[in-house]
């Protein structure tokens, strides 16, 4: 493999009117890389997607994808794409769509082989109104990988996909990763971000928060939630150790804390009433909103 | 970086396949496609057999206009809705970022318009032969055919314009608010004489009074046209909306 990236993207800016979408996105993706995009709803991930499919122009900055202009027929041979889609057409069998979509590629993936990656042995005669929500995203994941590409748009792949499908997926992930393709993923999973990438970038509000490997970017988001019920008065809580943000409706709360063991310790003597107590990893997207407030973007 | 890989597709097999696929998947919801011939063909038993108002060969010259109206329908329908769910749905934009060649996605709806347009052609001659009395040369049967499945390609530009541009919950409605007061107004279900005269100069304006009038002209019943003044109207319907539908294509930032 030549050193040369399969895309770069410099100072990349992309404006609605007067809403600034993607502000200033440096981002570079060698052969056999994952790269996980992360970020909340609304962050720029689609955007920043559809820039580099070349279905949205750019209002500033420069993409060069695979030595093509993205959007052109000469990229789009080369990539695959697996976006979120609401409903594939009703009447066609698995194997009509894949075979459709492989004679779109000058130099296709075996029809075995496609089924075998996306898991869909069992159903290649099906029509895709029969199948499951899972089953329809292992179908489309298919199409994105029929051409053979170089460089693979994953668009939030799992969900609604049981575990078993998504360790199967993962697992097609790995395969193409190993034979070369540079994947892109955006994902709201932290978990599927830790498996699959090599590389992370968090954006919010259009701006890069921070790029680095997977260990790099969970050291930030380390806070976890707990949830329980109590009739004892909100005031309290202001003395909960190593708590940041405190929300709460009737007699449900949630905190969120840095240090869950020490916070854990001062709600037991602070209130004698716990109940229904549960202690979960932060959800990506409030890791994200504590991250941006700490970077101060 | 693989110097033996082919760079280029053929796009003949890919035409084939896309049509072949766009016509299996009309064949395989019978419900859709009985419902657009249904129309035409309970409209034309009603008034081109049933109750054919005064002349007698009201069953031949409604043969033609309901012919006319039979195959802009699917042509529109095709298009207009189809194409607009599709965009709904967001499978528009798995295809569009498939290197799946822009004609190929036309071609095979093209090819699922004729499919429909031989069907309710098919159906309206042999009620209208085998009820309506209607007697035509072998050589008028055919050119009328032909007429009619030609004459649903600038209706099909129209289609694609209205799909790439409408919402997909509002296209059905729309479609057939253009459809079927355009069908009224060009003469298609009742004569275009019985019209009173503003109502006729309106219906020049409108492509399917031209339609109308070339299919009309080939049993000699049309109201005394120009036939290249017909040809051309609906050639430049075609090429406006085509012209309009790829930029609405070629358009980024699509919302």
């Amino acid at each position: 493999m030549s050193n040369q990236p399969i895309f770069s993207l410099t100072g990349v800016c992309k404006k609605y009117g007067k809403k600034t979408a993607l502000d200033g996105v440096d981002l570079t993706i060698q052969p056999g890389e994952v790269l996980a995009v992360l970020g909340p709803n609304g962050a720029g991930k689609t955007t920043l997607i559809n820039l580099m499919l070349g279905r949205l122009s750019l209002s500033d900055g420069q993409i060069s994808l695979l030595g093509e202009q993205p959007g052109s027929l000469g990229a789009k041979r080369q990539t695959g794409a697996m976006l979120q889609v609401a409903n594939l057409p009703d009447n066609l069998k698995v194997k009509e769509h894949i075979h459709l979509f492989q004679s779109y590629y000058p130099a296709p993936m075996p029809y075995q082989q496609i089924i075998d990656y996306a898991g869909l042995t069992d159903v290649e005669n099906t029509l895709t109104k029969n199948l499951s929500g899972g089953q329809k995203q292992r179908l489309l994941f298919a199409l994105g990988i029929c051409g053979n590409p170089k460089l693979l748009f994953l668009d939030e792949p799992s969900v609604g996909m049981d575990i078993e499908a998504r360790r199967g997926l993962w697992q097609a992930i790995r395969d193409l990763r190993a034979k070369g393709t540079a994947i892109v993923l955006t994902t709201h999973y932290l978990e599927e971000a830790d498996a699959l990438s090599d590389k992370v970038v968090v954006i919010n509000q259009g701006k890069v928060v921070t790029q680095g490997t997977p260990q790099q970017i969970k050291a930030h988001v380390s806070t976890k939630v707990i949830r329980f019920t109590s009739e004892t008065d909100v005031g309290v809580l202001s003395d909960v150790a190593d708590v940041s943000q405190i929300k709460s409706s009737g007699k449900y709360y949630e905190l969120q804390s840095s240090h869950p063991v020490n916070s854990l310790k001062s709600l037991f003597t602070l209130l004698p009433d716990i109940e229904d107590l549960t202690v979960t990893g932060a959800a990506l997207e409030d890791a994200f909103l504590t991250l941006t407030e700490q970077t101060g973007a | 970086m693989n110097a033996t890989q082919p760079t280029t597709v053929k796009l003949l097999p890919i035409y084939w396949l896309e049509s072949k696929m766009e016509v299996l998947k009309m064949w395989r919801s019978p419900g859709f496609a009985i419902s657009s011939l249904l129309f035409p063909v309970m409209f034309y038993t009603f008034f081109g057999l049933l109750f054919t108002m005064n002349a007698d060969n009201m069953s031949t010259y409604l043969l033609a206009t309901y012919g006319t109206f039979g195959v802009i329908g699917p042509a529109l329908m095709s298009f207009g809705v189809g194409v607009a769910v599709e965009r709904g749905q967001g499978w528009f934009d798995v295809k569009e970022a498939s290197p799946m060649p822009a004609s190929a996605y036309i071609i095979a709806r093209i090819a699922v318009s004729l499919v429909f347009s031989v069907a309710v052609i098919m159906c309206l001659f042999t009620l209208g032969a085998t009820f309506g009395d209607v007697k035509l040369l072998q050589s008028q049967w055919l050119l009328l055919c032909i007429v009619l499945m030609l004459g649903s390609l600038p209706f099909c530009a129209i289609g694609l314009a209205m799909g790439l541009s409408l919402k997909s919950n509002t296209a059905p409605a729309v479609v057939n608010l253009t459809y079927l007061p355009m069908s009224f107004l060009s003469g298609l279900w009742v004569p275009i004489n019985m019209f009173p005269e503003t109502m006729q100069n309106i219906a020049h304006f409108l492509p399917p009074f031209h339609l109308a009038q070339l299919a009309l002209k080939v049993i000699d019943m049309d109201i005394g046209g120009n036939v290249w003044l017909h040809f051309g109207a609906l050639l430049a319907y075609g090429l406006v909306f085509f012209a309009l539908a790829m930029m609405a294509y070629n358009k980024k930032d699509k919302s």
